[in-house]
């Protein structure tokens, strides 16, 4: 069954209407073969981990360009480990003062990547996270 | 506790994962289906079927809004179809349904085509029957109207909600697809657009004479002369109503939960909700046959065995329909004659 498309939810926090970047991300994402979940501009930590939940996704990837990372990243972390989704990836993307950067992965962030980064890395780092937390994932019914 | 009687309490998480092994056709599906199956039957299957574009996301997030205020709980189901290139998608329907977001009473779910033949529709009818065994009142699967999908769609919704455009192209097209066919309700949505006088009623006439033309073949006129003396007389036809939205801003949208109710309680009192049970659940036996002898099937005929046909067929010893009978055969003598 490994050949099941992977799904992953796109979403852009924080109240800036600029969703470019993350439309671009979507877009790459569905050229490599993913299931790209897409929830557009102005969306909450919270309105992001239920889409998450319902959607059943394997990553979440979220598109900060307003600086807020700081306030809304460990939002979204805490939230994810509230509803039991403490194992789902979650990628940063926008722009990240470089010094931000190691606070993220600390938190728990499984990515990060700035305005700079090509689209087929962002790809395969997606891919990587989401095969190395396969075994993670509890489906026993 | 098992994920079915999860699903059943209404963990929403145990459902999620459900419909991601649904969707991925995983060995345990079946299991879960069968479990899931006495706990079904319960909820109003409703479907909504238009081209990219119409508003039907942006319909569904008003209608759902209204319904919630009469405390209906509802599990959508959105599909979009997979890139025909890379098997990937973009799934932006809940773009358009932001004002669902953060309500218990409502489950979304995102489901990309696959583009699996036939697939599709036994995939949507089983997730919904997982909604329905969670205990959602209401369960609406919105589809993209192209090829068979609205067909499929048919046979899983007891009210199917065609959504079409102001301006004739769109009605036009819709007439000469037969998707008009299938509508017990339909709606003519952006109708702050032009032309929206026009359309309507060019479709009532193209649903006066599609009624028509099913009831028997004799004169269009002297028929429609007859259901329209019917409709007077006689309760049990349904009249295809036609309404007008403004999905962004909820126009009509009230008129749409009207007819929608009132779609529903027709059903039920004509009878007409068991025919459509009926073939529903027909579609879904046939579906898993066909599925299930495919895969007897291609266990049973070795690879080789399937090989060796299509060089046969390469080198025009025989046509493929030869072929396709010889195998059949063949495992007919090798598997099957030996039981009785
Ligand atoms: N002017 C106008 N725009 C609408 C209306 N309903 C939807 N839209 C817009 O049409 C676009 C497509 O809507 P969407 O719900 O995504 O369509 P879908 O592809 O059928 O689900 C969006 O930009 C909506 O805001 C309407 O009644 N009037
Ligand atoms: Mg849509």
């Amino acid at each position: 069954m490994s050949d099941n498309p992977i799904r992953i939810l796109i979403a852009k926090p924080g109240l800036d209407g600029h969703d470019r970047g993350a439309k671009i991300i979507a877009r790459a994402l569905r050229d490599a073969g993913l299931e790209v979940i897409y929830t557009g501009l102005r969306q909450s930590p919270m309105m992001i981990v239920e889409a998450a939940m319902q959607e059943d996704v394997k990553a979440i990837g979220v598109s900060i360009l307003s600086g807020a990372h700081q306030v809304l990243v460990p939002r979204i972390i805490n939230l994810l480990h509230e509803k039991g989704l403490g194992h789902v990836p979650l990628l940063v993307g926008g722009i990240i003062p470089e010094n931000d950067v190691d606070e993220l992965f600390q938190l728990g962030v499984a990515g990060v990547f700035g305005p700079g980064t090509s689209t087929s890395d962002i790809v395969s780092l997606v891919q990587d996270v989401v095969s190395s937390n396969k075994n993670k994932i509890n489906y026993s019914a | 506790m098992s994920l079915t009687k999860q699903i059943i309490s209404g963990d929403r998480r145990a459902l999620a994962q459900a419909l991601t092994l649904i969707e991925n056709d995983d060995h345990s599906s079946q299991h879960i289906l069968t479990d899931v199956y006495r706990h079904t039957g319960c909820a109003h299957l409703i479907g909504i079927t238009g081209i990219p574009g119409v508003g039907k996301s942006t319909l569904i997030n008003s209608l759902a809004k209204l319904m919630r205020k009469s405390g209906d709980k509802l599990g959508l189901l959105a599909i979009d179809p997979s890139s025909q290139f890379s098997q990937g998608a973009i799934l932006g329907d809940r773009i358009r349904m932001k004002d669902l977001l953060g309500d218990e009473g409502i489950f979304i779910r995102s489901m990309a085509s696959r583009g699996v033949l036939g697939g599709l529709s036994s995939t949507t009818a089983a997730a919904v029957d997982l909604l329905d065994a969670a205990g959602f009142d209401r369960v609406i699967v919105e589809t993209v109207g192209v090829g068979q999908s609205e067909v499929d769609i048919a046979s899983n919704a007891q009210t199917s909600i065609v959504v079409l455009c102001p301006g004739l192209g769109d009605s036009i097209q819709a007439a000469k697809s037969g998707i008009l066919e299938i509508a017990d309700i339909i709606v003519i949505n952006k109708s702050d657009y032009p032309e929206v006088n026009l359309t309507k009623s060019y479709l009532r006439e193209m649903i006066d004479i599609g009624s028509a033309a099913q009831t028997s073949g004799s004169e269009t006129q002297n028929i429609i002369d007859d259901i329209n003396e019917k409709l007077d007389t006689d309760s049990s036809i349904w009249e295809v109503p036609i309404i007008t939205t403004v999905a962004t801003t909820g126009e009509g949208i009230g008129d749409l939960f009207e007819q929608l109710l009132a779609h529903y309680e027709h059903i039920k009192s004509t009878g007409e909700i068991i025919r459509r049970r009926h073939s529903r659940l027909r579609a879904i036996f046939e579906s898993q046959l066909r599925k299930q002898l495919y895969t007897k099937l291609s266990q049973m005929l070795s690879e080789d065995y399937c090989l060796r046909q299509l060089e046969v067929i390469m080198e025009r010893e025989t046509d493929p329909y030869t072929a396709a009978t010889n195998c059949i055969k063949h495992f007919e003598t090798n598997y099957i004659g030996d039981e009785d």
